[in-house]
C-alpha cells in the first residue's frame, strides 16, 4: 500500500502521538507510543503545520512561501518525512 | 565519566500480579506488597525523573492494576510532563477505572497477550479465565479510543500462531504490535527448554514478521525482538549500559536495566536514600558498564561495538559467568559455544510443563 499524501490530504497525528518540548535537552520532540524522536528543525517546521485542518498541499505551499524554496523540492522533502511516520502510524489522514 | 541524561523510566510499582507467566521478567525471588514504595514517593520519583530529563514513562509491574493508587499515580506521572505508558495484562482494569485512567491523561496502553485462544493463554498466563477477562479490557480500550500497543511475547508454544496473533492486533485497533521472543533471565531460564523455539519455528516468524510488515504498512507497526539465541550478533542491550533508560523496582532501588539484580557484584542505589540525579550520574552500578571503555576483546577492536555495546550483561553473567564478557550469543565470543550447548539441550528436552512465576510472600 502506498502511504503518499495527495495534495487534498489531509494528515494529523492521532491521539497518543504528540509534540513536546524538552526542557531538559532542549529543541522539540515528538512522542509516540514507547518512542521519543528529536526533531530537527525542518521536521519541526513541519509537524508545527499539521493542524488536522490543513491539507498535505497548503502544508507544502506554506513551507514554500515561509522559505522562499521551490515548491517541488519542498514536496519531496515532506512527503519522504510524512510517509516515514506513516509507516510508524505516528501520523494518519483523516478520512 | 559523562553521560547523557536518560530518556525512559520502567517503574515496577509492584510486583503482584494475578497472572503466573512462566518467562515473567520479575526477579526470582520476589518483593511483596510491604516492601513497595507509597504514593507519594513515587510521585516524587516521577517529578525527578521528569527534572533529570525522562521524557516517556512506563509503569509496569508485575500487574501495576494491583496498585490501588493506580489513578492518582498515572494523574501524577501525567502533571510531571511524562508520556506515560502502562505495561498490564489488563486484568483488574474496569471500566470505571479505565474512565479515571483516561480521565487522568494516560496516554498509551501496552497490553500483553499469552497466546490467541483462551486454552492456550490460560495455560501460558497460570490464570482460569485470564484470557476472556482481557479481551473484555481489549474492547474497552478499542471502545474508548486509548492508544494500545499489543505485546506478544513468543515462544515455542506460541510461535506457530503468530498469523493469528496479527490479525488479533489488527482486529483490536492496535496500532502497534510487539513481537517479542523470550529472552532468558530470571523466571525463563526455569523454562528454558519449555520456551525455546525452534530454529525453523524462528525463521517461519521472521518471514511471517516481514510479510506482514509490508502489508499492513501504515496501519499496524511492528517490533520484533527474535529470539537471540539463533542470532549472529546480540542485542544492544538498553541502547547502552546507563545511557537511555532505567528500571526502578517497587522497593526504590534504581537498576540500569530489568535484569541487573542478577549480577551479584553490583549494589542498587534506592530512591529512599539518594536523588535519582545521583543515582544515574555518580552510583556504581550506573557506571559499571557505561560506554566502551570497559569492553573486552573481542569487542574492544569490533566495529559494532557502538552498535550492541557487546551485548547483554545479565546474559554475560548468566552464559559466560562474567557480567564483564562478551555476550555469549555473539559469534565471536570464545564462549559461544555454550549458547550451541543450550540450543542442543533445550530443544531435546522432552515438553513437561511450566514453572510458573510465583506469588510474591505475604506479610503475616
Ligand atoms: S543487561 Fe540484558 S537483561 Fe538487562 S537490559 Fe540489557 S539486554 Fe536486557
Ligand atoms: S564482538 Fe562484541 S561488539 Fe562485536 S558483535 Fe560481538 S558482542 Fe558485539
Amino acid at each position: 500500500m502506498t502511504l503518499d499524501l495527495a495534495a487534498e490530504d489531509v494528515p494529523y497525528l492521532p491521539r497518543g502521538v504528540r509534540l513536546t518540548t524538552d526542557r531538559v535537552r532542549g529543541g522539540t520532540v515528538l512522542l509516540a507510543p514507547e518512542k521519543a524522536v528529536t526533531l530537527d528543525a525542518i521536521g519541526e517546521a513541519i509537524l508545527s503545520r499539521v493542524t488536522g485542518a490543513a491539507s498535505f498541499g497548503e502544508i507544502v505551499a506554506d513551507l514554500a512561501a515561509t522559505y522562499d524554496a521551490p515548491v517541488d523540492q519542498i514536496q519531496g522533502d515532506v512527503q519522504t518525512f510524512m510517509v516515514g511516520l506513516r509507516a510508524r502510524v505516528f501520523l494518519l489522514v483523516k478520512p | 565519566m559523562s553521560a547523557p541524561p536518560p530518556i525512559a523510566m520502567l517503574a515496577e510499582l509492584t510486583h503482584r500480579c494475578p497472572l503466573a507467566c512462566p518467562y515473567c521478567s520479575n526477579p526470582v525471588a520476589l518483593l511483596g506488597k510491604d516492601a513497595e514504595l507509597d504514593t507519594d514517593t513515587w510521585l516524587d520519583v516521577f517529578r525527578q525523573a521528569a527534572d533529570l530529563g525522562v521524557l516517556q514513562l512506563h509503569l509496569s509491574g508485575g500487574e501495576p492494576a494491583s496498585r490501588p493508587d493506580l489513578v492518582d499515580l498515572t494523574a501524577g506521572a501525567v502533571q510531571a510532563g511524562l508520556y506515560t505508558n502502562l505495561i498490564t495484562s489488563g486484568i483488574g482494569l474496569t471500566p470505571k477505572r479505565l474512565d479515571a485512567l483516561e480521565a487522568a491523561g494516560l496516554d498509551h496502553i501496552q497490553l500483553s497477550m499469552q497466546g490467541t485462544t483462551a486454552a492456550l493463554a490460560d495455560w501460558i498466563g497460570g490464570y482460569k479465565g485470564g484470557f476472556d477477562r482481557k479481551m473484555k479490557v481489549a474492547a474497552e480500550i478499542k471502545e474508548r479510543g486509548i492508544p494500545l500497543t499489543l505485546n506478544a511475547v513468543m515462544h515455542r508454544h506460541n510461535l506457530d500462531d503468530l498469523e493469528r496473533t496479527i490479525e488479533m492486533a489488527v482486529d483490536l485497533g492496535a496500532r502497534r504490535l510487539e513481537v517479542a521472543c523470550v529472552q532468558f533471565h530470571g523466571w525463563a531460564t526455569k523454562n528454558r527448554g519449555m520456551l525455546l523455539p525452534t530454529r525453523e519455528q524462528t525463521l517461519a516468524a521472521k518471514r511471517i514478521v516481514a510479510e506482514a510488515q509490508v502489508r499492513l504498512r501504515g496501519v499496524l507497526a511492528f517490533d520484533f525482538v527474535p529470539p537471540d539465541y539463533y542470532a549472529d550478533f546480540p542485542k544492544a542491550c538498553m541502547g547502552g549500559w546507563g545511557s537511555a533508560g532505567l528500571n526502578v523496582v517497587p522497593d526504590g532501588r534504581v537498576l540500569p536495566c530489568h535484569a541487573a539484580e542478577s549480577i551479584p557484584h553490583l549494589e542498587f542505589e534506592t530512591v529512599r536514600a539518594r536523588s535519582l540525579k545521583e543515582i544515574w550520574y555518580d552510583s556504581a552500578a550506573f557506571n559499571a558498564y557505561r560506554g566502551t571503555d570497559w569492553l573486552p576483546e573481542p569487542c574492544a577492536g569490533c566495529e559494532r561495538k557502538e552498535i550492541d555495546f557487546g551485548g547483554c550483561r545479565c546474559q554475560a553473567m548468566a552464559l559466560a559467568g562474567d557480567a564483564a564478557a562478551t555476550d555469549p550469543v555473539c559469534r565471536k565470543s570464545p564462549m559461544h559455544g555454550v549458547v550451541t550447548q543450550l540450543l542442543a539441550d533445550s530443544l531435546a528436552e522432552q515438553v513437561g510443563d511450566f514453572t510458573y512465576r510465583a506469588a510474591p510472600a505475604r506479610q503475616v
